[in-house]
């Protein structure tokens, strides 16, 4: 075929990930016990019958080979052969990881921990083995009973003719033998019958036919599996193997025998009491190996951001409308450019509006074509509470909403290990054990709530969960320890609560594998920051906490109200700003210890005087003689006290830290109409300043 | 805004440098209250006319602000101040010298500005001296050698420590804006 497969491979890679998650959330999604949703169970067999053709196709062997373990496994299960439990749930899962590493690793042309490998295909296998076995040990349909034998025969021998047009299709008679040699011993006799003389033969035909013998323990399903792909291409026969077994009424007194030579460590004896142990015994196995499944996790998350995302089609089209615009634009300002004269300026400005709003708008598209879902990092969750959970002893039950919020695609790839932690901290700390729970009069299954929506321009993020809450106590002591409080003074709940955030507090009695360093919240705080959006805590003792994020819809861009501060400029985020106003005597306040409070429709509003915070010179210091720029953030409200307004601008936003450091205050820098660099005023950092300092 | 660029060409491409001179050493002098310095050229990225910089707040003194250079928010630091000199006026020979610091974490640009950029010297590796203890303005630990050329003695300082962010700022909630004393 003159077809290079080369440039299919991307798109093999990218659908087997696919798979792999609709795998795991599949197999997340069946309860062990209950009762089987066949449906689920499918989609599950699907998506790995898929990664096992195309990896066949690719020649990626191992991971066909692979694959098709855990397919046969998916068969029984399907077919009712074979209970789901928890155990063989768990084996599933971690044969999806094993397989995203070896899909990882064939991608990269790394090499593949083959050990690994062995050792969940070996785990896979006795899975298989031990529930082939006569049911009774753990509870086999009756169904079972009655399709077992005949599943159990000496072999099979296989008639197959394949069309001469097989080859067309990317099928390729090797392959599917080398998937039957997988299953038993087997031998192959071609029949050249068919095979013209060379000069007539053309290349890209099959002419041969073959009659196969595939000894062993092999179900019919399985043997026709491996000729699933080439239905309808070929002529097939199979049928019990005859011959040196006598009849078939034989084969069911010989089938203990052979099914009895494959697994040396038989697990029958024990029972269901050796079956527990084997549990414990993964689960040991599986901490040690949970760094390990983060690095590598951590390395598919790193090839995945450099390559591609995937862009709704109307998106790209609308920006493609947008471009037309522009052009006509375009053409209309050079036509008026070519034999311009001072009566037609009303035109030519009619048209520079017009190329404004083209500008504007492509822009918000070309913008919005790096909006992701916020599902692509939500889809990991029910994994890590499932696994964590687990782990734990803990029932949890994880609710997820508004998993199409749209969010910036770096924003995304930042907030990732944030809430990662966030929501280890939930299992580990917030959600207390069953026993526990039911002794505090909540419902057994503790809940974990994932909420992602939009609000007034940022999009926010919850975390919460319905355990014990936040104690107030051991922080305050803490605090105090720490010198970070001082004693015998008063502190609000958000002022103690945020002490969480401070490196090297942490109230976790014991340290655990999950959590409780004491590292890490002080990270999540300065990741969220990194990407310009703050973090907010809400607890309640023995009803939960509630952890809000809010994060700005892009980073790249925003519109910036441009205020003087003595000699120099500052940009205020316009989304911010709630209002200016002037001040007039006697409407401020000096409270002792609290700074200046205006009364503001109503309330007391606190000044900000920036020229002071930032030490500028030659600034307006009479509050009646310049302008408060109220502004608000995280729901607290101040006025910034300003020498006046400038113009407003759409800034781009630069990094400070680059090349300098984070400023207090400032959020970060943007180029100026005039070439000059312009300071954005942070201004949740300023708010939270302000309380910290009174 | 008027930039006057010193055009380094002359000095041909940096890559090639290092091979040309084989294991000889090229560094760029200038002149700081009288007495010259000398920065390994590798480091400098280009030399630009003094133009006004944006204020940062609660920066110590020494760092004048930041400036634009081609879209990149740079850092200015006053190199008299740095090291606890006074400051003068700025006049036309005041040059920012931009370099390329590489720090803990990763490389970073920044402009230093001196009195007057000098000349290029070009060094072999045996006629650098070890710095002394003692008897300089900067403190030694800055100093990387010492050279001593026709007309006089020139300092070779150490880029990558002396503006290192991590040494400049790290240290600064204990002595906020404060020159390091001389």
């Amino acid at each position: 075929m003159a077809i290079d497969i080369g440039q299919f491979v991307q798109t093999f890679f990218e659908e087997s990930f696919e798979g792999l998650d609709i795998m795991e959330a599949g197999l997340l999604a069946l309860s062990p016990g209950a009762t089987v949703d066949l449906e689920q169970i499918n989609t599950i067999f699907r998506a790995a019958h898929s990664i096992k053709g195309g990896s066949g196709t690719f020649g990626f062997r191992e991971v066909a080979e692979f694959t098709h373990v855990m397919e046969t496994l998916l068969d029984r299960m399907r077919e009712g052969r074979m209970p789901v439990t928890r155990d063989a749930v768990n084996t599933l899962l971690e044969s999806v990881d094993c397989l995203r590493e070896m899909l990882v690793a064939a991608r990269e042309k790394s090499p593949v921990d083959a050990n690994r490998v062995e050792e969940v295909r070996e785990r896979l296998s006795e899975l298989l083995d031990a529930k082939e076995a006569p049911p009774g040990d753990t509870g086999g349909k009756p169904a079972s009973a009655a399709k077992s034998p005949s599943a159990q025969v000496a072999g099979w021998r296989i008639r197959f003719r394949p069309y001469p047009q097989l080859m067309h299709s990317g099928n390729d008679p090797v392959r599917m033998f080398r998937e039957l040699a997988d299953l038993g011993e087997l031998t192959a006799r071609a029949d050249l019958g068919r095979l013209p003389r060379l000069a007539e033969l053309q290349p890209e035909d099959c002419y041969l036919a073959w009659e196969l013998e595939l000894r062993g323990a092999v179900s019919r399903d399985a043997v026709a599996e491996a000729f699933a792909w080439v239905e309808g291409d070929c002529e097939l026969e199979i049928e019990p193997l005859a011959g040196d077994a006598p009849a078939p009424a034989a084969t069911a007194v010989k089938a203990p025998e052979t099914a009895a030579v494959p697994p040396p460590a038989d697990p029958k004896p024990g029972g269901p009491r050796e079956e527990g142990q084997q549990g414990e015994l993964m689960l040991e196995r599986r901490k040690g190996e949970d760094r390990r499944r983060g690095d590598r996790r951590a390395s598919v998350a790193a090839a995945d951001s450099g390559s591609s995302i995937r862009v709704g089609i109307d998106k790209v089209d609308a920006v493609i409308n947008l471009v037309g615009e522009l052009v006509t634009t375009q053409s209309m300002l050079s036509a008026l450019g070519e034999d311009f004269d001072m009566s037609r300026l009303d035109k030519l400005h009619e048209a520079l509006d017009q190329l404004d709003r083209n500008t504007r708008d492509l822009q918000e598209h070309v913008m919005r074509i790096r909006m992701l879902p916020v599902s692509s990092v939500f889809s990991r969750f029910p994994r890590m509470v499932h696994d964590i959970g687990g782990k734990l002893g803990k029932q949890i039950e994880l609710r997820i909403n508004g998993e199409q919020t749209e969010l910036d695609k770096t924003v995304i790839e930042k907030i990732g290990d944030p809430l990662v932690h966030l929501i280890r901290n939930s299992l580990d700390h917030g959600l207390e054990p069953p026993d526990e729970r039911i002794r505090a009069g909540k419902p057994e299954t503790g809940v974990i709530t994932l909420d992602a929506y939009h609000k007034s321009g940022s999009i926010f993020i919850e975390v919460g969960d319905d355990g014990r809450g936040l104690n107030r106590e051991a922080l305050l002591r803490k605090g105090l320890d720490n010198g970070l409080l001082r004693a015998g003074e008063e502190y609000s709940d958000e002022q103690i609560y945020d002490l969480i955030f401070h490196p090297g507090l942490s109230t976790a009695k014991q340290i655990s594998d999950v959590s409780g360093r004491g590292v890490g919240m002080d990270v999540v705080r300065r990741n969220i920051q990194d990407v310009g959006g703050s973090i907010q805590i809400a607890s309640r003792p023995g009803k939960g906490t509630r952890i809000t994020i809010s994060l700005p819809l892009t980073l790249a861009i925003l519109d910036g109200q441009l205020v003087s501060i003595g000699q120099d400029c500052y940009i205020i985020p316009l989304l911010s700003i709630i209002e200016s106003v002037q001040i007039r005597a006697g409407e401020v306040n000096r409270i002792p210890g609290r700074g200046e409070i205006l009364r503001f429709r109503g309330q007391p509003l606190p000044i900000l005087r920036l020229y002071e915070m930032f030490g500028a010179e030659g600034a307006v210091t009479d509050l009646e003689k310049g302008l408060l720029v109220v502004v608000e953030a995280d729901g607290r409200q101040v006025g910034l006290f300003v020498d006046d307004l400038q113009g407003q601008q759409q800034v781009s936003i630069k990094s400070l830290e680059k090349n300098f450091r984070r400023v207090a205050g400032v959020a970060g820098a943007t180029i100026l109409g005039d070439g000059r660099v312009g300071l954005i005023l942070d201004i949740s950092g300023l708010i939270r300043t302000n309380n910290a300092a009174i | 805004m008027e930039t006057k660029t010193t055009d380094l060409a002359p000095l041909g491409p940096r890559g090639a440098l290092k091979r040309e001179t084989a294991e000889g050493l090229q560094y760029l002098t200038f002149s700081l209250a009288g007495e010259e310095y000398g920065i390994d050229i590798l480091k400098v990225q280009e030399i630009r006319g003094w133009a006004p910089v944006t204020k940062v707040p609660n920066a110590p003194a020494f760092v004048r602000g930041v400036m634009n250079l081609r879209g990149a928010i740079v850092p200015v630091i006053d190199l008299r101040l740095r090291f606890g000199l006074e400051t003068i006026e700025y006049t036309k020979t005041t040059v920012v010298i931009v370099v390329m610091v590489q720090g803990a974490t990763g490389n970073r640009v920044i402009g230093a500005v001196v009195d007057g950029v000098s000349d290029v010297l070009n060094l072999q590796a045996a006629d650098i001296q070890p710095a002394p203890d003692f008897g300089t303005a900067v403190h030694t630990e800055f100093i990387s050698g010492l050279v001593t050329i026709e007309a006089g003695m020139v300092m070779l300082l150490d880029v990558d420590r002396l503006l290192s962010v991590e040494e400049m700022f790290a240290l600064e909630a204990v002595r906020p804006s404060e020159p390091v004393a001389a």
